[in-house]
Formats: structure tokens, C-alpha cells, sequence
């Protein structure tokens, strides 16, 4: 607001040295010779290879798959895989060296699309009754095949961090991150620390969106290789381009459905079949598909549900984490079934909605009985009611149309997430009268910092000035778990709710300082088996509905989306502006999925991996996003929150090609719905 | 070279042809200047040149010799109090993450000195060249029209 908050590349350091990571500018190879040109004075900087890492070759994540540094001899599986690293006083030297390093490969044949791929990095399988034999009691039976394509999250702050090697071996890194404790272990593997001898601060964070989630991890690292060997502080901010080339995006995917109704609509079987991109390396892919895959049926009960989910390698960049996590992909093909199956049965999508839709004492794909909080139709009717009267389109070559999505999203970890983990906080009432709220959770513009003083502070009965969060660094707060998963106001900020209550009863009988620490405790009437994908697969889940207009110019194919409706059950709004804002904000960037991020591949690299070129929508593109909160209470949130972070990126895709297709007449199968791809439908229809 | 920035004349030795960007965040410490995509398409470097918004990543520092420039850090008020506008992004969660604010303040204030009879597409058109993923827009466009009032 003033300029004064630092961000990473805000912060001026002394002596600190520019670092660069050169990479792959193949898909799919070996390294055969790494060349250092003997014309350029390679004392001038610091080169880092694979031999110069002390710990695992390895980025800490899930699998063990993904070196830090593609080793000399070493297999190529993405372009832009990172293989050396440099550093160097200034910025020009630093180039001058690049332009010195000459990589030869040796070439193989890069899989490059979900049809062609073989290796598979992990399965989901979900049964529910029995689809085989339901089949013969559908009188109808609609089939139907989807497409999502790549996202970039788009924070407008690139990645970067700041390693400094301190005499006694530990190195501190400062970066651009949503988890702090992923980093920790991380470093910790790669440059054989101990607990102490990795640090890990989070600067102020320019936006995550899950693109902070896991990716930091391989900048630190890098960062922190090269401190070490360079004696001296490292930078390592990308640039536009890099980040957009190089850094995880959302994972494409085909979805098939076969859904069997009755004459009447009832609703006999869903057979479902989910296929994501995972890229080149696991990251986080296993745990995305999981999401995708418990949310493949939609928000609706179905007695004979069947849900086959696998992921595959492909060789292009890693796809990770990206807001809603699997779910808006195979939610996106749940709810476009439903406009297919109304169609067939000449219904109106949302009439079969309110006749299939989960209510209170439902079952869920993998068995979860619904017992509490289930907004679905709170949610439809508010937006519903919301919703503006149509105009008629002014124009005589643009066709306006209506389309609507009602959308589920467990908040906080899949099944027993929380439970491992268990995530801790500290909570301290100081001498001078003032509290500290002791937390991993980070501020990435969601609203963390101000929710957790506002929970602390209302527990405590003092004004908000009273209470402070301490530095998101793992050298002074406990591991609360990553930020991700819609878990932060709900699981974390209940925990933070539950330590402010215990310090007041122990301020009544103790003097301060005091200190308390609380960790998640999982309820006993949570179930989950992993190994057969039943029972509860999350604590409680938030819904909504939303209603998209769209103008469509028959002339250019273009879509423009111009009113948005979304009526969600967030359980109880802490912060209603900036729950709104949270809402609108992954509205928006849904819309954009939907109708204009496009993301081309090359060669197994990405063709428009510039601002210039993936475009992202502005302020003239946006439409006004209407909010409407509906409060439907879970016991165990506090004061009822349920998380809604991922929530408003489910919805919009859906109801937009629903939109088009009543502006038009054609069903897109695919997005995003580019003019392109809209012009070409209204042509073969 | 000559120019004044947030008010404050500066001279400074410097090769011409380096971006204004890093002028201002690494020889004068203005960091509240942002860069997002350093090619002209996001806004986040924003300042006002002679009251104009320009993305500051695609100016040469020999261009502004003898200009005024204005910076986030020369919005607030003479006694350092927060002026309407930054107030008005506050009160209506027109911030998120905070890294497009100092290039969004920069254009909604170059748009409130031009007319304070603004639109909401006004304020659309007027804001287009900054990119903001946080807020999907709608409360910033709320906090620049409450400045109308």
C-alpha cells in the first residue's frame, strides 16, 4: 500500500552475488558432454553441477524422481530441466558466462501427449455399488468425452530466493513461498543439513496459488548450492519468462463419463475414467489425482458409482499443485454430464440437479455419509434468486446465453492428511501483555495474517492490536502444515481458536510469559481407508453454486463473459470482504481457464511462454462477480468456517459452456473455449 | 542526470540506458515499484511520468531527465497519513497478495486526477494495462469508484 512491505527482490543484500540456472533445451535425452568454454575466465563466477551437491541428487516431495540438477551422462526428461547453476558478481558477467557453457545431449523421442504416454506415475480406483449390473436397470445411457488443458497460476510475483551460508554451516534461505516446512526438508536432503542448520523465511509472498507450494523448494535448493559454494550470499529471482517456462503448471486431462438414467431421471450409474498429465516428474501428481478423482462424480448421489483414475509421465515440465487440485478438471466434466444427460431427457439441467444433488444423510462416492453443513441446495436457490434477468443481446452478430454449475470441494487434507501430519501451532501471552501466534501458515494474500489475529483476539476478549503473528521461519514456529488444501482458516485457524481459549483460562490462575502448543487432533468419528479409497475423505465439504453470462460474437468466436453469480456455503464467513475477495479472485481466474489461458506446446516445451502471449484476463475482460455468502455452520470449524480457498475455481468452467451452448447451440468438450475452438463448433454443426 | 522523484529532486550518475525499473529500486531504493513480467504487459512496474502512467521496466533512465516522477512512495499525504485512495483500497479488500497495489494506486490515481465522474468501465478501461490475479478485479474497481463520491 505505501511500498514498503519487501518482497524477495526487495531485499537489498550486501555482497550478495546474481545466480542463474541454465537447463535442458531438449525433451527427452541424456547429457552427453558439459563444455566450460576455456575462453571465458570461469574464476570471474561459481558454477554449481550435480557433483557439487552434498546431500541427495534428489527434490524432497513424494517420490524420489526428481534430481536437483540433471547429473553429467544423466537422463533429459523435460525441456528446461535445470542441469547447472551459476553465479556471479553482477548481472552482466552472469550472462557472459552463460553464453560460455555448451551442453551437448544425446536425443530421444519425448512423449508428448496423456494418448501416447505409458509410464504411470499412480492409480485411483472408487466403487460404489455395482456399476456392471446396474447397467441393465438405465433405460438411457449418455457417454460423453472432456478435455481441460494447462493453466499457469500466474502470481504476479516470479519465484526467487535468497540463501546466506553462515559460518557455522547453516544456511538460511529467503524466498517466495507458501510452505516453509516443504523447503526445511528439502534443503535439509539436498545439502545434508540438520534441523537447525536449515532455515527457511518466507518474504512477503506476490500471490501462490499452489505454484508456491512446491515448486520453491528446487529455487531454494538452488539458491543455497550456490551460497554455499560461492561463500556468499545468492539471489535467484526469475524472470517472467522463466517462471512461465520452466515452473509447474495445472494438470491437463481426458475425462470420460457413461452415466445411466432412468425415464424419469433417476439417476442409475456414473462410470467414470480420469486421465491426468503429470509431466515429467511426480511432484505432487498422486495426491492431485486423488482430489480429482473423489470429486469425478460431481455433487450428486448416485447409487452405482465407478471411478478409474490414473496419472501419466509425459515429457514436458512438471505439472504440480495449482487451486483446486484436480477437482475443477474432473468437476468441469461432472457438471457438463449433467447438461448431456438434461439434454437427452429433453429437462431442464436444473431440475436434475435439485433430483440429484447430495443432501444431509447422503452418500458420497467412497462412502461418506454427509451428517452436517451440506449447502447444495442453499447454494442453488441463493444464486438462483440472484441471478439478473437476461438482456437481449444489442448486437445482431453477438448471441447471448445463461449456464450454471453446482459444485462441491472438501476442505483441508484428503482422507487422513490431517492426522499424519498433525499440525501444530504455538501460542504465547508475552510480559508486556501481548499475545504471539506461533505458525507455519503464511500470508499469501488470502488473508492469514489478519483471520488468525481476528480468532486469536475474539478468543481472548482483547483488540486486535494486542495480538501479533511471529516470522513465518522455521527457526521459531512449528510445522502447521503447508498452506494449501483450503485448510488454513479452518483446520489452522481453528487450532490457533482453541490455544487463545486455553491461554485465558491459565492467565486467570498464571502470570505471563506463558506458552501453549496444540496439535490437530483428528475426530474418532473420522474413517478413512486409503487402500480401498472409503469412507471420509474429507472432514466436511463447501459447495456452490454459480451462474456465468456469456456474449458470444458468431462473427470472431470470441466469448465474453459478463455477469457471474456464485452463491457459496463457506459455513460461516470470518471475514466477509475478504472471503468475497478470495471467491472473485478464483472466479476470475477460472474464467480464464475457461475461455483465454492457452497454453501451446512446441517440442515438448511451451510455445507462448511470455506475458505478451499467455494472457491472463484483465480488467476489461473480467465480469462483474456477484458473491453471495451463504452461512450453513460445521461444528468442528471455527465458529463454523469451512475452507473455501479452492472452492471458487470449480464452478465457472462448467457454467460457461453451458452459457455457450445456450448462446449458440454447440457443446464445447473442451476448454478453454477459444475463438478458435467456438467457431469451429458452430461451423461442423 | 536531473528528475524529481515523489517530489524530491535526485541527480544521479548513471548509464542512460538502463531501465528506470532498477534505477528506482536499486540506485534511489524506491522498491515499492514492482516488476511482474519486465516486457510491458502487467502493470506492477507502473509510476507516473509527468502525471502519465508508463510501466516503468520499458523507459531508459536517460528519458526522464527533467521529468517528474511519482512512485507508490509518494502517494500518501504530506504527514505520511494514507490518502483516500490507498484508505479506500483497504476499507474495500481491493489488496491481496499486495504486489500489483503500488502499479494499480499509481493507475487509479492518474484516473482519479483526470475525472472524478468515472464509471465502472471507466475505471475498467482505465486499469486494463495493470494485471492484478488476487481480487478478480471487482473490489478495486469498487475502491476507485467509492473516490468518486
Amino acid at each position: 500500500m505505501t511500498g514498503r512491505a519487501r518482497y524477495t527482490d526487495d531485499i537489498t543484500v550486501p555482497g550478495a552475488w546474481y545466480g542463474r540456472t541454465i537447463r535442458s533445451t531438449i525433451a527427452r535425452g541424456a547429457i552427453r558432454s558439459i563444455t566450460l568454454d576455456p575462453a571465458f575466465d570461469w574464476s570471474r563466477v561459481v558454477v554449481v553441477t550435480a557433483d557439487d551437491i552434498p546431500g541427495d541428487n534428489v527434490v524432497q516431495l513424494i517420490r524420489d524422481d526428481q534430481p536437483v540438477l540433471a547429473p553429467k551422462g544423466g537422463e533429459i526428461r523435460h525441456k528446461e530441466e535445470p542441469i547447472l547453476l551459476l553465479a556471479a558478481p553482477d548481472r552482466a558477467t552472469l550472462e557472459e558466462a552463460a553464453s560460455h557453457i555448451h551442453i551437448e545431449y544425446e536425443l530421444a523421442t519425448p512423449v508428448s501427449d496423456i494418448g501416447s504416454a505409458t509410464l504411470v506415475f499412480s492409480t485411483v480406483d472408487i466403487a460404489k455399488g455395482d456399476v456392471t449390473s446396474a447397467q441393465r436397470e438405465a433405460d438411457i445411457v449418455v457417454e460423453r468425452e472432456f478435455r481441460v488443458g494447462l493453466q499457469e497460476q500466474l502470481y504476479i510475483e516470479p519465484q526467487g530466493a535468497i540463501a546466506f551460508p553462515e559460518a557455522d554451516g547453516t544456511i538460511r534461505v529467503i524466498g517466495s513461498l507458501q510452505c516453509p516446512y516443504y523447503v526445511h526438508r528439502a534443503l535439509k536432503r539436498a545439502l545434508k543439513l540438520t534441523d537447525q542448520q536449515a532455515v527457511v523465511v518466507q518474504a512477503e509472498t506476490g500471490g501462490g496459488f499452489g505454484g508456491k507450494e512446491e515448486y520453491p523448494s528446487i529455487v531454494a535448493v538452488h539458491a543455497a548450492l550456490l551460497a554455499r559454494k560461492a561463500g556468499r550470499p545468492v539471489r535467484l529471482i526469475y524472470d517472467r519468462h522463466e517462471d512461465l517456462a520452466a515452473t509447474t503448471k495445472r494438470h491437463p486431462g481426458v475425462i470420460r463419463h457413461r452415466t445411466g438414467v432412468k425415464k424419469d431421471g433417476t439417476l442409475v450409474f456414473q462410470d467414470i475414467e480420469v486421465v491426468l498429465d503429470g509431466g515429467a516428474y511426480c511432484t505432487l501428481t498422486p495426491v492431485v489425482l486423488s482430489r480429482a478423482a473423489i470429486h469425478a462424480a460431481g455433487a450428486y448421489s448416485c447409487p452405482n458409482v465407478r471411478i478409474r483414475a490414473r496419472a501419466v509421465a509425459t515429457n514436458t515440465p512438471p505439472n504440480g499443485a495449482f487451486r483446486g487440485f484436480g477437482a475443477p478438471q474432473s468437476l468441469f466434466a461432472a457438471e457438463l454430464m449433467v447438461e448431456h444427460v438434461a439434454e437427452r431427457l429433453g429437462r431442464s439441467s436444473v431440475d436434475l440437479r435439485r433430483l440429484w444433488m447430495l443432501r444431509l444423510g447422503d452418500t458420497t462416492a467412497t462412502g461418506q455419509v454427509l451428517t452436517e453443513s451440506v449447502g447444495s441446495e442453499l447454494v442453488l436457490d441463493a444464486a438462483l434468486k440472484a441471478a439478473p434477468p437476461i438482456r437481449p443481446s444489442a448486437h445482431p452478430t453477438i448471441r447471448r446465453g445463461r449456464g450454471l454449475s453446482l459444485v462441491f470441494h472438501g476442505s483441508g487434507f484428503t482422507g487422513s492428511g490431517e492426522k499424519k501430519l498433525q499440525g501444530t501451532i504455538g501460542f504465547e501471552a508475552l510480559a508486556d501483555g501481548t499475545f504471539r501466534i506461533l505458525t507455519a501458515s503464511t500470508e499469501i494474500g488470502q488473508g492469514t495474517k489478519t483471520i488468525f489475529c481476528q480468532l486469536a483476539a475474539d478468543a481472548l476478549g482483547v483488540g486486535l492490536d494486542k495480538v501479533a503473528l511471529a516470522p513465518q521461519d522455521t527457526s521459531l514456529v512449528p510445522d502447521s502444515g503447508p498452506t494449501v488444501a483450503s485448510r488454513t482458516a479452518m483446520i489452522v485457524g481453528r487450532l490457533v481458536q482453541e490455544a487463545a481459549t486455553e491461554i485465558k483460562e491459565r492467565l486467570k490462575r498464571e502470570k505471563p510469559p506463558l506458552r501453549v502448543e496444540k496439535s490437530y487432533i483428528q475426530p474418532d468419528s473420522v474413517h478413512w481407508d486409503e487402500t480401498t479409497y472409503q469412507g471420509d475423505a474429507y472432514p466436511v465439504y463447501a459447495w456452490a453454486c454459480t451462474i456465468a453470462d456469456v456474449d458470444v460474437d458468431m462473427t470472431t468466436g470470441e466469448v465474453r463473459v459478463t455477469d457471474l453469480v456464485t452463491a457459496v456455503d463457506c459455513g460461516k464467513a470470518l471475514h466477509p470482504v475478504m472471503a468475497e475477495g478470495q471467491i472473485e479472485g478464483g472466479c476470475l481466474q477460472a474464467v480464464g481457464w475457461a475461455t483465454i489461458e492457452e497454453i501451446k506446446m512446441k517440442d515438448g516445451g511451451y510455445q507462448n511462454d511470455r506475458l505478451a502471449t499467455y494472457l491472463i484476463p484483465t480488467a476489461l475482460d473480467a465480469p462483474r462477480i456477484r458473491t453471495i455468502l451463504v452461512e450453513n455452520p460445521y461444528s468442528r470449524g471455527p465458529f463454523g468456517a469451512k475452507g473455501i480457498g479452492e472452492l471458487p475455481m470449480d464452478g465457472p468452467a462448467p457454467a460457461i459452456i453451458a452459457a455457450i451452448h445456450d448462446a449458440t447451440g454447440v457443446w464445447l468438450d473442451e476448454i478453454p473455449a477459444t475463438p478458435e475452438k467456438v467457431l469451429a463448433a458452430c461451423a461442423s454443426r | 542526470m536531473r528528475f524529481t522523484l515523489n517530489g524530491r529532486t535526485v541527480s544521479l550518475d548513471v548509464v542512460g540506458t538502463r531501465r528506470l525499473l532498477d534505477v528506482l529500486r536499486e540506485d534511489l531504493g524506491a522498491t515499492g515499484t514492482k516488476e511482474g513480467c519486465g516486457e510491458g504487459e502487467c502493470g506492477a512496474c507502473s509510476v507516473l511520468i509527468d502525471g502519465e502512467v508508463v510501466d516503468s521496466c520499458l523507459v531508459a533512465a536517460g528519458q526522464v531527465e527533467g521529468r517528474d516522477i511519482v512512485t507508490v512512495e509518494g502517494l500518501a499525504l504530506q504527514d505520511g497519513k494514507l490518502s483516500q485512495l490507498q484508505q479506500a483500497f483497504i476499507e474495500h479488500g481491493a489488496a491481496q497478495c499486495g504486489i500489483c497495489t503500488p502499479g494499480m494506486l499509481l493507475a487509479a490515481h492518474a484516473l482519479l486526477q483526470q475525472s472524478k465522474r468515472l464509471t465502472a468501465d471507466d475505471v475498467r478501461e482505465g486499469l486494463a494495462g495493470n494485471l492484478c490475479r488476487c481480487t478478480g478485479y471487482t473490489k478495486i474497481i469498487d475502491a476507485v469508484l467509492s473516490c468518486t463520491k
